[in-house]
């Protein structure tokens, strides 16, 4: 949506350009773009209130309207306050004085508790923790048995008991098998309730007191609408919060309920899931996410992906490749395969300045699906005709096409395409090729 | 039976006072109606989920009524909007009148919307009126789905049809639909996983379990409800959109309308996409499930 919101001020601008300096009238303007922007984003009336009240002052106070570029001066100014309202810094998890710190989920029904656990207990484990997970949500049937079995595919120990059990005598009992398993962190999931049940936000409460947990995080869906914020105030004066989880945020939603949330509870998001796999769980970066917002791309975070994944001896061995102009169909689907561990193209897409926009109109599953064709084409080659497209005549093209499931079409295809990446690379200067890796990396 | 859905409906929206629609009534109360009335009813239609392009539109007719009629009072303004509501609302909606036997009713929406639940409780208001019903376990993706509508189906006494866990969701209804009709079921419904309507592969799938239901019965699935939790804000609209465009959703199950929320999402989506509410959940009980009748409907989240 914020993409759509730096070209609606702009286009607000735009419409004002050649008539020398904006007035008070035109930034009002931009402000109801705005407003009705966020609004359309689901994020609660009164933050938007508050929100473009602020960063109309600080237009009309600042040098902005004086500005050679006030657009940018605007988006500029709505980015820093948007990035204070997520909360400026990362915010991490809080470890209690002595282990095993407990961790309690609570949240609606439906907003992704139970999987959002096992999320965690996974990126506990991959930094370093030993992680127990408790299954305390005695309510919905099979929500026990769901943890369960999220457990066994991750290789995380659960403790869970019968579904008759009281969820305060289940996490007692947890806390002693934490101890006796010697847990560094105790992930703890609870029922999921409507926040008007009176009787079960007790029980949370009493939950609560039995697990002294150092971390009590509400899991929020990011497709709630306004009732987000009503939501996030009951459990934090009934239960006291300590973050917040934004899950499905892979979707199309918009997440204004990221802001609202942050705005009137005032503790800091500190993850987000992104997606349905068990690792698809993101530490927060307000700065990233208002950019992200905004449509101004998520550089860091397709940085560090990069560097997460694509390993030195690879690229150095590419730029060498690349400077004898020996590239063949083997480095063609090596390439493939590292791009292809940074997750979907899609995704990926989405951190990129200028691209986000774009992503979203590309059916998801369509640049996977290509590129598994493109594996099964090339593994379909004998090494000789790898190494050596140019042998690679009728026959054995249908050949091809029959071994990897494709048509004889797609083979010559996408040996068109290797083509002109390979003369792209001889006409390239050693030198610019040089840089173009290194800005890769 | 009317009446008892009625008062379904009231008690499940009773803590309307606390709502942004209790808000719109109170805002009527004062004698007169002044110029700012009608922009704090916008954004109070705004705050209840109706999304901005809705807003105006009521805001709008209403007040062409007020000055068209001559309206001064503001009880009566508040009337006006209700039937506006209302007519917004007054979507073709009613049930299909469906000979095929086993009428087969597919059940979509995103991930944690009220699917299973709903399934449930629908299969049971089926059965009550009689008929046999089945169940279809075609949600193979999520942990333990399978276990939760096999809990509910020993609960409403339905058969459930179940593969392991990670199966094909078309080979599961594709059986299910054969054991319906060799058992003499009368009514199918089938429970699919709850998948997020940007996901292109998903969204593939549940064209596929389509096309299997469409190859045992040409004419079914005779409904395809999307199902709706009613906090959703404005990515409903999308929902809605997305998997109309992909399985022809012909009607919407609100979910969860006993929380503070009150589904104002749905009058964005019957004004912008003319999908009718068939049903609306009202409680965490087999029975509490309620044809949606829109006077009723706006009456009690108004009252």
């Amino acid at each position: 949506m914020f993409e759509l919101l730096s070209e609606k001020i702009g286009q607000v601008f735009k419409k004002l350009s050649g008539k020398g300096g904006l007035t008070e009238k035109d930034v009002d303007e931009a402000m109801r773009q705005v407003r009705l922007a966020l609004l359309e984003a689901d994020v609660n009336l009164k933050v938007v209130k508050e929100f473009t009240a602020k960063v109309r002052e600080r237009v009309l106070t600042g040098q902005v309207l004086q500005s050679l570029t006030p657009t940018q001066q605007v988006v500029k100014i709505v980015h820093e306050e948007l990035t204070a309202i997520l909360g400026g810094g990362q915010s991490t998890l809080t470890p209690a004085g002595h282990p095993p710190s407990v961790l309690m989920l609570v949240g609606l029904q439906g907003s992704g508790k139970t999987t959002t656990a096992a999320k965690l207990g996974l990126h506990l484990r991959r930094s370093g923790q030993r992680p127990l997970l408790v299954a305390a949500d005695t309510r919905r049937p099979a929500a026990i048995e769901q943890l369960v079995v999220l457990g066994r595919q991750l290789d995380l120990p659960v403790y869970a008991e019968d579904q008759k059990a009281s969820p305060v005598k289940i996490c007692s009992h947890a806390l002693d098998r934490a101890r006796e398993l010697a847990a560094t962190w105790v992930v703890v999931d609870t029922q999921g309730r409507l926040h008007i049940d009176e009787a079960l936000m007790k029980e949370v409460v009493d939950v609560k007191k039995v697990l002294q947990p150092s971390e009590v995080l509400l899991v929020v869906d990011a497709m709630t609408g306004q009732e987000a914020v009503r939501v996030a105030e009951e459990f934090n004066t009934n239960v006291g919060l300590t973050g917040l989880i934004m899950t499905k945020m892979d979707g199309d939603a918009r997440g204004g309920a990221a802001l609202s949330v942050r705005t009137v509870t005032g503790v800091p998001i500190k993850f987000i899931g992104t997606g349905e796999k068990v690792d698809a769980l993101e530490a927060f970066y307000p700065d990233r996410m208002s950019s992200r917002i905004l449509g101004m791309g998520d550089m860091l975070t397709l940085i560090e992906k990069v560097e997460k994944t694509v390993d030195e001896k690879w690229a150095k061995d590419m730029e060498k490749k690349l400077r004898t102009a020996t590239f063949d169909l083997e480095d063609f689907l090596d390439q493939l395969r590292q791009v292809k561990k940074m997750g979907s193209l899609t995704h990926l897409m989405e951190m990129v300045p200028g691209l986000s926009a774009l992503s979203r109109r590309l059916p998801e599953g369509m640049d996977e699906q290509r590129m598994k064709k493109v594996e099964a084409i090339i593994l379909s080659m004998t090494r000789d005709e790898r190494r050596h497209p140019e042998i690679i005549d009728g026959s054995r093209r249908r050949r091809i096409a029959r071994g990897s499931g494709t048509t004889p079409q797609d083979v010559n295809q996408l040996l068109n395409q290797f083509r002109q990446v390979q003369k792209m690379m001889k006409q390239l200067d050693p030198s610019k090729a040089k840089r173009l890796l290194a800005n890769l990396k | 039976m009317f009446n008892l859905f009625k008062k379904k409906t009231e008690e499940a929206v009773k803590r309307t006072r606390e709502t942004w629609f209790g808000k719109i009534t109170r805002l009527f109360e004062r004698s007169s109606i002044e110029k700012e009335t009608w922009e704090e009813l916008e954004e109070l239609l705004i705050a209840a989920d109706t999304g901005v392009d809705t807003a105006t539109t009521l805001t709008q007719r209403v007040k062409e009524r007020v000055s068209r009629e001559k309206i001064s009072d503001a009880q009566q303004a508040r009337t006006a909007l209700m039937q506006e509501m209302a007519l917004i609302l007054k979507v073709n909606g009613n049930a299909p009148a469906v000979t095929a036997s086993p009428r087969v009713v597919l059940v979509v929406g995103v991930n944690g919307s009220g699917k299973t639940t709903s399934i449930a409780k629908l299969g049971y208001s089926f059965k009550r009126d009689g008929n046999k019903v089945m169940l279809a376990a075609a949600d193979t993706f999520r942990a333990a789905a399978i276990d939760q509508l096999k809990w509910w189906g020993e609960r409403i006494e339905a058969e459930v049809i179940a593969h392991q866990q990670g199966a094909d969701p078309g080979a599961v209804v594709f059986d299910a639909l054969q054991a319906a009709k060799n058992r003499g079921v009368q009514v199918v419904i089938v429970d699919t996983a709850g998948r997020l309507h940007t996901k292109f592969n998903l969204m593939e799938e549940l064209k596929k379990i389509r096309r299997v239901i469409q190859r045992i019965d040409p004419s079914g699935p005779h409904e395809t409800l999307l199902v709706l939790d009613a906090t959703t804000g404005q990515n409903g609209l999308n929902q809605a959109k997305h998997f109309t465009e992909a399985v022809g959703v012909s009607g919407i199950i609100l979910t969860k309308l006993d929380s503070t929320a009150k589904g104002g999402i749905v009058l964005a989506i019957c004004d912008q996409l003319k999908i009718p509410v068939r049903f609306i959940g009202t409680g965490e009980k087999l029975d509490d499930l309620a044809p949606f009748d829109p006077q009723t409907f706006v009456e009690a989240i108004m009252s």
